[in-house]
């Protein structure tokens, strides 16, 4: 129970996969520019997390270490989200039109977001069974959203401030992000051991 | 092929780091030292060239539906190498660098290179590419290392030099912010040092304008 708590707090609040371990900020600054792509684009990387993180769980336990290919496991891996998004992708279409609709133009880009494989890699190595790698995958998922969410309703007013030429675009971008992570910064002593 | 024109794409005008905003996620987590720039620089310069040779000698027998994921695989299995390859020889590095290094896999620079150049060019283009495009990163790279250094260790070359490679102190002990090294000082800096880049290109234009102009 504990261990459940511990990484459910840490993956949203104190280790924030975007604001403290720096996964997934390419779709951070790209997808962020309203509040409700980034919250579609939240959702989709949430559910591919959910879905990786149990898929290489048990890509790893019973092929890679029977075959005694662990150090296959970076190919192993991203060929295994590739596929899972593009299965994702098809099944969406076909049974779900809505929520396709509502995700499809953000799943090509969710496998190069480092999060999602970033989240399968620290699920080996801190050694989580089934249970807690997908916890931490759909906690992971939740603390990203939650993160760009919160810098898109930031972003929509930092945009049309009145800044210095050079800092225009990007770089305010970038520091309106670094004081929301100076935020998440607060919960950094919150843990539960 | 125009080899001074390449190297000034990626170091300046089409800089992976500050122009395009490509493998942002390791520019911001691992400047922390001198040393950890370097590092990730080669690591990624090797890897991009490699993939660029590979994928522009296949460039004719990838078909192009499939093309994202036989990229991805090809990058995978230069990364897998280069990991392992730093576990034996470098440990250091492979300790501080972490997850980082098989995340190269989605570093969008390499398979950007991989998609918008090297599938399209020849070999030896595709190998100055990489090699041009690998060096403008590491260069973003080391000033963001540099500075995040300074300001939140007070040293220069951490990793590197300096009594058992703690690096040389600059800033004495009390003073330097401690939270520059840390999450917010990624953004921060990196934040400043783009700006800065926007201004320096945008000085330089208009340098070679007016001696356009005076012709």
């Amino acid at each position: 129970m504990e261990a459940i708590l511990g990484i459910i707090i840490a993956a949203i609040l104190s280790q924030n996969f975007i604001l403290v371990k720096f996964y997934g900020i390419c779709p951070f600054m790209g997808v962020s520019k309203k509040i409700d792509t980034a919250l579609g684009m939240g959702m989709a990387v949430t559910f591919v997390m959910a879905i990786a993180s149990a898929a290489c769980w048990l890509v790893y336990e019973f092929l890679l270490i029977p075959l005694d290919l662990v150090y296959m496991q970076t190919v192993a891996f991203i060929l295994v989200i590739a596929s899972i998004v593009q299965f994702v992708e098809m099944a969406l279409k076909k049974y779900v039109p809505a929520l396709y609709k509502a995700l499809g133009v953000f799943l090509p880009l969710i496998t190069t977001n480092c999060a999602v494989l970033g989240v399968v890699l620290v699920n080996v190595q801190e050694g989580y069974d089934f249970l807690l790698s997908v916890l931490n995958g759909v906690a992971g998922g939740i603390g990203f959203t939650i993160a760009i969410v919160m810098f898109a309703s930031l972003r929509e007013r930092v945009d049309k401030s009145d800044c210095p030429e050079s800092f225009k675009g990007y770089p305010l971008t970038l520091i309106a992000a670094g004081l929301l992570a100076l935020a998440f910064m607060g919960f950094s002593g919150l843990s539960i051991t | 092929m125009n080899f001074k024109k390449q190297f000034k794409e990626g170091l300046l005008t089409k800089n992976p780091v500050t122009v395009q905003l490509l493998g942002m996620c390791s520019t911001l987590a691992i400047t922390t030292s001198l040393f950890n720039g370097i590092g990730m620089g080669l690591a990624v310069t090797v890897i991009t060239i490699c993939s660029n040779v590979l994928i522009s000698a296949l460039r004719k027998v990838i078909p192009s539906q499939v093309r994202i994921a036989a990229y991805i695989t090809i990058i995978a299995g230069f990364v897998t190498m280069v990991d392992l390859f730093l576990q034996a020889y470098i440990p250091a590095l492979a300790a501080s660098l972490g997850v980082f290094i098989p995340l190269i896999v989605v570093n969008c620079m390499v398979l950007g290179r991989a998609e918008g150049f090297a599938s399209k060019r020849g070999i030896l283009e595709s190998a100055v590419d990489g090699l041009c495009q690998g060096i403008g990163y590491t260069v973003a790279l080391v000033v963001v290392c540099v500075i995040r250094e300074l300001l939140g260790n007070g040293t220069f070359g951490g990793g590197l030099l300096g009594p058992g490679g703690a690096g040389i102190q600059i800033i004495p002990q009390p003073f330097p912010a401690m939270q520059i090294v840390m999450p917010v000082g990624g953004f921060l800096v990196l934040g400043f040092v783009l700006a800065g880049s926007d201004k320096l290109m945008k000085y330089l234009e208009k340098k070679s304008k007016k001696k356009e102009a005076a012709k």
